[in-house]
């Protein structure tokens, strides 16, 4: 192994020195971590990941299952990296992996964007075929992008000297590359792969664009770019993918693909070994003998299964086995001799192996091409073509340069002229046509006497076998995807790129089937690995999702709230004082509410304006109750359910006007009801005469609670009249409320008699701030999300979502009395009257007592009637909300409970993980049941 | 990604709309005069072809209206899309 003089596309005037595994070697620029670790006579990067063996670098390109390294880049590392992949910088720092590494846990610091793109043509992959697939239709004036995933085009063009019409190919590279790229609808992308081809033309496209500089990016330069680039017609090139045989101790190193070993001497200068012998089972091999010979690497033999009549030439000096196979790749850390099945021992450092090429259909299946198998090629090749989608030259399995040129020609106008472009026709570019004999399809090759499967390597990063394959069949196993799964092959990161094909091809033998009728596993996206932080972008941290924040924010922040997320709002959970813990806060914030006075922001509440002549009748239908009867000045507590009859949504609805409603949601559901109301008023009834609006962020509510809110209220509204007969119990009236225009409500979710008071969000941090003030003298207190719990609980209130699971009747809530009879059909009526929703065994909404007045149950817990039951144990309901209670001077709970009303007085068991707890079943309405605090 | 053609705004992607089940189930006029199981049908059952299928979408990341579209569930292509109200192709 060594640095070829006078070969390859790097640049001998840049040494760029690199670190692998602590020691120090000089590559070029224009190398990858591989050939540059080649040219250092590195080819052992690391032990495999269940068995130990020695691993090297078997291929040029992504397909390699063995060259896996960590790269150190920016402050941190990067695993699971192929060497083959690897572009070389100055300082590169890598070591080799065992088979699988570990995620760098210190923060990734490089930015990742996305672009979002359109084009007419798309085409994927920048070898023969792609580039004149790209030319012709760039010449017709359509808005083309190419992606090609090497640093430049030319595909394997680049591995060897080839001509077209009468010129060195790379002449004919060049100048189609320089017309695209001066054409001002084109865009050349490189370092760019193409992972996944979706629905209508959607591409997804991984670009690096940084990790081949030696210095670190300037700051806000992307690291990498994920391209989302819709398109016309997509073209795919993506060529070809070399098959290796499985022979005895073909994972050492020294075993290569043959096409890579031309690659690596072609493309990078670099000799992958000094002495070797070609395995291969097509002609494609005997190009890797040539380039191999050429350059002054002895090529002892070319082992051929085939028969000699008719084969290429090779190289002086090699010998020709034609109707000879390799059975084994011998040595100990790396090859030192390819043995044949006819027993002799050939010495040789480098086995080129070449078991036939697939072509690379990953992104024309994913797209929802099918793919059948052709035996003239000897592989599998698109069959149907996916909308929109063009498969093109070794992709399309057409081998020979000449028609990959023509093919491509013929691609590119077609995807042009279906994207309504006009092609002018001209003749395709010409490459001398050779002929090819039919290569011989060779999966394994029986062992040396003596020794079984178990070094036949299918899947090297799996470490899984022949011998593994053999296992599965012996299990019984036939299809494809069974066997993938028992056997691992295929499913580690290079997804099986060189595994799939040929454990196919023994899984056929060993089922005595033929290939064809079994086809490959399927492919999925990615198709080579890309980092989350490309997928993420700039959605990370404080970006990853919009945080919602009520007018009041800076006062409950600066006041040391603690927050809980409700949806994406943030509201404030407690208030602690001074080293004070949660639950002490609570039952604080709790006794001002039942015994002073309290305040919270409930400005999250959603709500929607509901306008039109028809809006009650709207309501109507939508809600359980009845709104027609609902006069203007008053507000209303609603049930929503959805036509199974399921509460869904529930809260207060104010009538502002005859044809005017303000409707109230949950916080978490605010989007989620507008759109219900929206899909009834679209779908079903477009002559009602409705339009919903939301105006939740129009709004700031600060609801005073507590038996002296009244005196506050009274202090910051001196023209409101604020006693009980005026101002009565649900009652809507506008007034002036420190100053500002507001609209004040009697509503009450804490059974306490409570003022809310909306102002526009503009006012809503002053009021709020008046409100305190004018609660100095009856201490005033602040209360969070996990206080109103609380008292709505004693209460009984539900919260939905947290008391109901979308299973949940208002029936079963004891909630019947908000149901309206009379005033015709709404949604969900009809499934009250279902026979599964009349039954007496649901489950029902109850309150429980522990025995124990101190223990407080875990939300969810299972409720069991006979602890003592067999096994399983039938559970008969669960806990829903569960507190300590200032007011009863105890822990209480809510909970659904099979038949729970019948069930008052009975007692129940609680399952925990520890202990058994029994609690008594009574009604949910705790505290007040009379209601007689509501009024003050 | 599926392109999905709204009547209103044109074709945009998949990811500004959300799905609404089979088109063209109606409220049913007089639920009381449907049995558990005619009532049940409404609510539960939907067909499941494999093929063209009409399915409502909603532009809920744009212009927040409700349509139908036609579209062949095999090979996910979209054959059509039109508004409430019409019959469609």
């Amino acid at each position: 192994m060594r640095r070829l003089e006078g070969r390859g596309r790097v640049d001998r005037s840049a040494p760029l020195r690199f670190v692998f595994d602590g020691r120090e070697y000089t590559g070029l620029r224009g190398d990858t971590l591989a050939s540059a670790l080649l040219a250092n006579g590195v080819d052992v990067i690391g032990p495999s990941v269940y068995r130990g063996r020695p691993r090297g670098i078997g291929a040029a390109g992504p397909e390699d299952p063995g060259a896996l390294v960590q790269v150190q880049r920016g402050g941190g590392s990067e695993p699971m990296l192929r060497a083959t992949e690897v572009e070389l910088f100055d300082g590169l720092l890598a070591v080799g992996l065992a088979g699988r590494g570990r995620l760098d846990p210190t923060p990734d610091r490089a930015l990742y964007d996305k672009v979002y793109a359109h084009c007419d043509v798309l085409v994927v992959g920048a070898g023969p075929a792609g580039l004149a697939a790209a030319d012709v239709a760039a010449a017709t004036g359509a808005r083309v992008i190419m992606v090609e995933s090497g640093r430049e085009p030319g595909g394997d063009l680049l591995d060897g000297p080839r001509a077209i019409d009468g010129f060195p190919a790379l002449d004919w590279v060049q100048a189609v590359a320089a017309r695209l790229t001066a054409a001002p609808e084109v865009r050349v992308l490189c370092r760019a792969t193409a992972i996944g081809v979706y629905d209508a033309g959607y591409v997804l496209i991984a670009e690096r664009r940084t990790d081949h500089l030696d210095e670190e990016p300037p700051p806000g330069v992307s690291r990498e770019r994920l391209w989302h680039v819709r398109a016309g017609r997509v073209v795919l090139a993506t060529g070809a993918l070399e098959r290796p045989v499985a022979v005895a101790g073909n994972d050492r190193p020294g075993v290569m693909l043959a096409g890579a070993t031309r690659s690596y001497v072609e493309r990078w200068g670099v000799a992958p070994g000094s002495r070797a012998v070609v395995f291969t089972c097509g002609d494609s091999g005997y190009d890797a003998a040539e380039s191999l010979a050429d350059a002054g690497i002895s090529v002892a033999a070319v082992v051929d299964p085939r028969p000699q009549s008719g084969l290429p030439s090779v190289p002086e000096g090699a010998e020709h086995m034609a109707g000879h196979m390799v059975s084994a790749a011998a040595g100990q850390a790396r090859v030192t001799a390819a043995e044949l099945t006819s027993g002799r021992v050939i010495p040789c450092d480098l086995l080129a192996v070449s078991g036939g090429w697939s072509p690379a259909v990953h992104l024309f299946s994913q797209a929802g091409g099918s793919v059948r198998w052709d035996a003239g090629v000897g592989g599998f090749i698109p069959d149907r073509a996916p909308a929109l989608v063009i498969a093109v030259g070794s992709c399309a399995g057409t081998h020979a340069l000449d028609g990959c040129l023509a093919e491509g020609v013929a691609g590119g106008a077609a995807a042009a002229e279906a994207a309504g472009f006009v092609v002018e026709p001209g003749p395709a570019p010409r490459s001398p046509r050779r002929a090819e004999a039919r290569a011989q399809l060779v999966w394994s090759v029986p062992p040396p006497p003596g020794r079984g499967w178990d070094e036949h390597f299918l899947d090297a990063q799996r470490d899984a076998t022949v011998a593994d394959l053999r296992r599965a069949v012996d299990a019984g196993l036939k299809s494809p995807e069974h066997v993938k799964r028992f056997t691992t092959i295929g499913t580690a990161s290079d997804q099986g790129k060189t595994a799939g094909v040929v454990a196919l091809g023994v899984l056929a033998e060993l089922l005595e089937t033929d290939i064809a009728a079994l086809g490959p596993t399927t492919f999925r996206p990615p198709y080579t690995p890309v980092s989350f932080g490309l997928l993420a972008g700039r959605d990370r941290g404080e970006l990853s999702d919009p945080v919602r924040m009520t007018a009041i924010h800076p006062w409950h922040i600066e006041h040391g709230a603690m927050f809980e997320d409700v949806g994406q709002w943030k509201r404030p959970w407690y208030y602690p004082r001074d080293g004070e813990e949660m639950d002490a806060a609570v039952l604080r914030e709790c006794r001002a509410a039942r015994g002073g006075v309290a305040v919270m922001d409930a400005s999250t509440l959603g709500k929607i304006d509901v306008q039109g002549p028809d809006a009650a009748l709207f309501l109507n239908r939508m809600y359980t109750g009845d709104f027609s009867k609902l006069g203007v000045g008053r507000c209303k507590y609603g049930l929503l359910c959805h036509t199974d009859g399921m509460v869904f949504d529930d809260g207060v609805t104010m009538r502002l006007a005859p044809d005017r409603f303000l409707v109230t949601t949950t916080t978490g559901n605010a989007a989620a009801v507008l759109d219900w109301f929206e899909e009834w008023l679209q779908t079903e009834w477009p002559d009602l005469r409705v339009s919903c609006t939301s105006v939740t962020e129009q709004w700031a509510t600060v609801a005073v609670v507590g038996p002296r809110s009244r005196a506050v209220v009274a202090a910051l509204a001196p023209g409101l009249a604020v006693d009980n007969e005026d101002f009565p119990f649900m009652a809507i009236r506008p007034a002036e409320v420190a100053g500002v225009t507001a609209r004040v409500c009697r509503v009450s979710f804490s059974g306490e008699l409570a003022f809310e008071v909306n102002v526009p969000s503009w006012h809503g941090l002053a009021l709020w701030e008046a409100v305190m003030a004018a609660g100095a003298e009856h201490a005033i207190t602040p209360y969070g999300t996990e206080t109103m719990h609380v008292l709505r609980a004693e209460k009984g209130y539900v919260i939905v979502g947290q008391d109901t699971d979308g299973t949940v009747t208002p029936q079963d809530l004891g909630l019947e009395w908000m149901v309206a009879g009379a005033k015709g059909d709404f949604v969900g009526r009809r499934s009250h009257a279902r026979a599964d929703n009349l039954r007496e065994d649901r489950k029902q909404l109850v309150g429980l007592l522990p025995d124990d007045r101190a223990d407080r149950l875990p939300e969810g817990a299972q409720l069991v009637l006979e602890p003592g039951a067999d096994v399983p144990v039938p559970m008969a309901g669960f806990v829903t909300s569960s507190y300590d209670s200032a007011a009863l001077g105890r822990t209480f709970a809510l909970a659904l409970l099979e038949g729970g009303r019948r069930r008052h007085g009975a007692t129940v068991h609680v399952a925990l993980p520890d202990r058994t707890v029994a609690a008594t079943v009574v009604d949910p309405v705790l505290f007040d049941p009379e209601g007689r605090r509501r009024d003050g | 990604m599926l392109l999905v053609p709204c009547p209103w705004c044109g074709p945009r992607d998949e990811t500004e709309f959300h799905y609404g089940g089979q088109a063209h189930i109606p409220y049913p006029s007089d639920p009381d005069s449907l049995d558990d199981r005619a009532w049940g049908e409404y609510l539960f059952v939907r067909d499941n072809p494999k093929g063209p299928f009409r399915e409502r979408w909603c532009h809920s990341a744009g212009c927040r209206q409700w349509f139908n579209v036609l579209r062949d569930t095999a090979s996910h292509q979209v054959l059509a899309g039109y508004k409430i109200g019409e019959a469609g192709p």
